[in-house]
């Protein structure tokens, strides 16, 4: 790159190295490292006895099975949904489209408390929505199905804007030689195109599910926050956290920390192996 | 299964466009789009600007009118004031690090800066409690001193830098490694300084990026709730910010006034939707490409 007549202008004439790495890693080590690492400590001062006694304790064990069991089907159901969306943003034209596009992202800016008491408000048994669940003889809000719902909500922008663009940068001419070839059209977007879909929507699965596990403003207004019944774990840490009992916020938290980074670890994993296969 | 059920290959010659679906499928897809998107994202936002206004403009105002409601305004933008300078300052030198030399671990770097967005907003909060609590490494300290910082302005600012931490930094990174650093080595082999270089030439090259970050930052640093709901201790008039104040008027039954608040926050939701399209839109070259979140 530096040519020896560039006199010396290699990258390393770009001053501030020290000061900006120096800043960027005293910030971040502050704010984020050692008040995580806190967290670990703490939790491992608990001892394994005490440590399981949280993890192994009912309410802990129905929380947390709560908060995985409806983020995965919410992450699931958005990853149907959210593949239907990214399809129709990317390959059809219609009027309003960037509006329909920029509304995706609304999750993102909603703050969750606002979601979640509109969402409580429309699947309420006398809500909007909510009534035609009573007339069918069933409660969406204050039961795990309302947990669903605040969980799809948040969900819905990770599965679209990951798969988006791999739909948007796909080569047509493979779909269209499978045409030419005499494929049908449901069996070229099933063999050509969705396999190399599969990388972003797992990663979008994954991003959403991240992100549910750990949702706590949307869901409390409309999850009813009965114990063992629908009561997520981030509540649960709150709870203990009112309690005082900081041991049992703390095992909670980092057995939720922990399954956390597994996930992200999985993302990382995702994105390298796709790399690798799409080039 | 579905394989045997289909016709022979040669008897179901049928006119197929190249390589699209049939009108009908299509338009079943838009309307399935279309419904999801409705049923989930647009009917729960009028449905805020529905309740908010439903008895009047009049009673809108009013239900807005409280001294309670007026603090958690201040109190939203003091926090979002202090917190989203504090991440801009660490997204611009973090990308500057990162963007403009080689070293090791960097990409362990990257990794860590995404770290806050793995985290429960509950952990979030938790995690300074057991630092700066009373009952935490750093509480007997702090009393001595007679310094709060949970349940207090500190900790809510802290708790929000955390959640909001990668937001103006994963939107830099990309684009300062795409741009490279010719620019930069030509302004300083003229004579520039490094900080002449630095706000002449690096910054107006990621200005739009930068408003990118700026904008998601301060969404969610005015909206978020779990983390400083766990660190704010809920005094009313004095640790309550917009969301906190939108959960104590709604559990104290007084709806009208919970969606007045909550309508002031998603009207800031759209502002920044809008401006964040515009931005998309027009300067697409000019901010990341990466737009996941």
């Amino acid at each position: 790159m530096a040519t020896p007549l560039a006199l010396g202008r290699r990258p390393g004439v770009i001053p501030g190295f020290g000061l900006t790495l120096g800043f960027t890693l005293a910030y971040l080590s502050l704010i984020v490292l050692i008040p995580l690492a806190g967290l670990v400590v703490r939790a491992a001062s608990l001892g394994w006895a005490d440590f399981m006694a949280i993890a192994l304790d009912p309410r802990t064990l129905a929380a947390l099975r709560l908060s995985f069991g409806v983020s995965a089907i919410a992450a699931l159901v958005n990853a149907v949904f959210g593949l239907v969306v990214a399809w129709v943003l990317v390959r059809y034209d219609f009027p309003g489209k960037r509006i329909i596009d920029a509304v995706v992202d609304l999750p993102f800016a909603l703050p969750t408390a606002v979601a979640g008491i509109a969402l409580t408000a429309l699947y309420a048994p006398n809500g909007w929505v909510g009534q035609y669940a009573t007339m069918l003889g069933f409660k969406i809000a204050y039961t795990p199905i309302g947990i669903f719902i605040a969980l799809v909500f948040i969900g819905i922008p990770f599965i679209v804007r990951t798969v988006e663009p791999v739909l948007a940068d796909l080569d047509r001419e493979i779909e269209e030689m499978a045409a030419t070839l005499g494929a049908r059209r449901w069996t070229a977007v099933r063999r050509v195109v969705l396999p190399t879909l599969v990388p972003a929507l797992l990663t979008g699965f994954a991003l959403a599910f991240a992100r549910a596990v750990g949702e706590y403003g949307s869901v409390i207004f409309i999850a009813g926050n009965i114990p063992y019944v629908s009561e997520i774990a981030p509540l649960l840490i709150v709870i203990r956290l009112t309690e005082f009992n900081y041991a049992a916020a703390t095992g909670v938290a980092t057995i939720m920390l922990i399954i956390s980074f597994i996930l992200l670890f999985a993302i990382n994993l995702i994105q390298a192996w796709s790399r690798r296969r799409l080039g | 299964m579905t394989d045997i059920a289909a016709p022979a290959p040669h008897h179901a010659a049928r006119f197929q466009p190249a390589a699209t679906e049939r009108p009908a499928v299509r338009v079943l897809l838009t309307v399935v789009a279309l419904a999801f998107l409705g049923l989930f994202l647009v009917l729960p936002l009028v449905s805020v600007f529905y309740e908010a206004l439903s008895a009047g403009f009049g009673a809108f105002v009013k239900a807005l009118g409280g001294r309670e409601t007026a603090s958690a305004i201040e109190l939203t933008l003091l926090v979002a004031a202090i917190s989203v300078p504090a991440n801009l300052v660490f997204g611009l030198t973090a990308s500057w690090a990162i963007a403009k030399f080689e070293f090791r671990g960097k990409s362990l770097l990257i990794t860590l800066i995404d770290l806050p967005f793995s985290v429960s907003p509950v952990t979030a909060g938790l995690i300074y409690v057991l630092m700066f609590g009373a009952q935490g490494y750093l509480g007997p300290l702090l009393a001595e001193h007679g310094i709060k910082v949970i349940f207090a302005v500190p900790g809510i600012v802290l708790a929000t830098i955390f959640v909001t931490f990668p937001f103006i930094a994963r939107e830099l990174i990309p684009i300062m490694q795409a741009q490279g650093t010719q620019d930069e080595e030509a302004a300083l082999s003229l004579g520039a300084s490094g900080w002449q270089t630095f706000f002449r030439v690096t910054l107006p090259n990621v200005k739009w990026a930068l408003l990118y970050g700026v904008l998601l930052c301060n969404a969610r640093a005015m909206g978020e709730f779990g983390a400083v709901s766990v660190v704010s201790g809920h005094i009313r008039g004095k640790t309550n910010t917009m969301p906190l104040q939108v959960e104590i008027l709604y559990n104290e039954y007084m709806y009208r006034a919970a969606f007045a608040v909550a309508s002031l926050l998603a009207l800031l939701a759209l502002v920044t939707l809008i401006v964040k399209s515009i931005l998309e839109w027009r300067y697409a070259d000019e901010i990341a490409a990466t737009r996941r979140h």
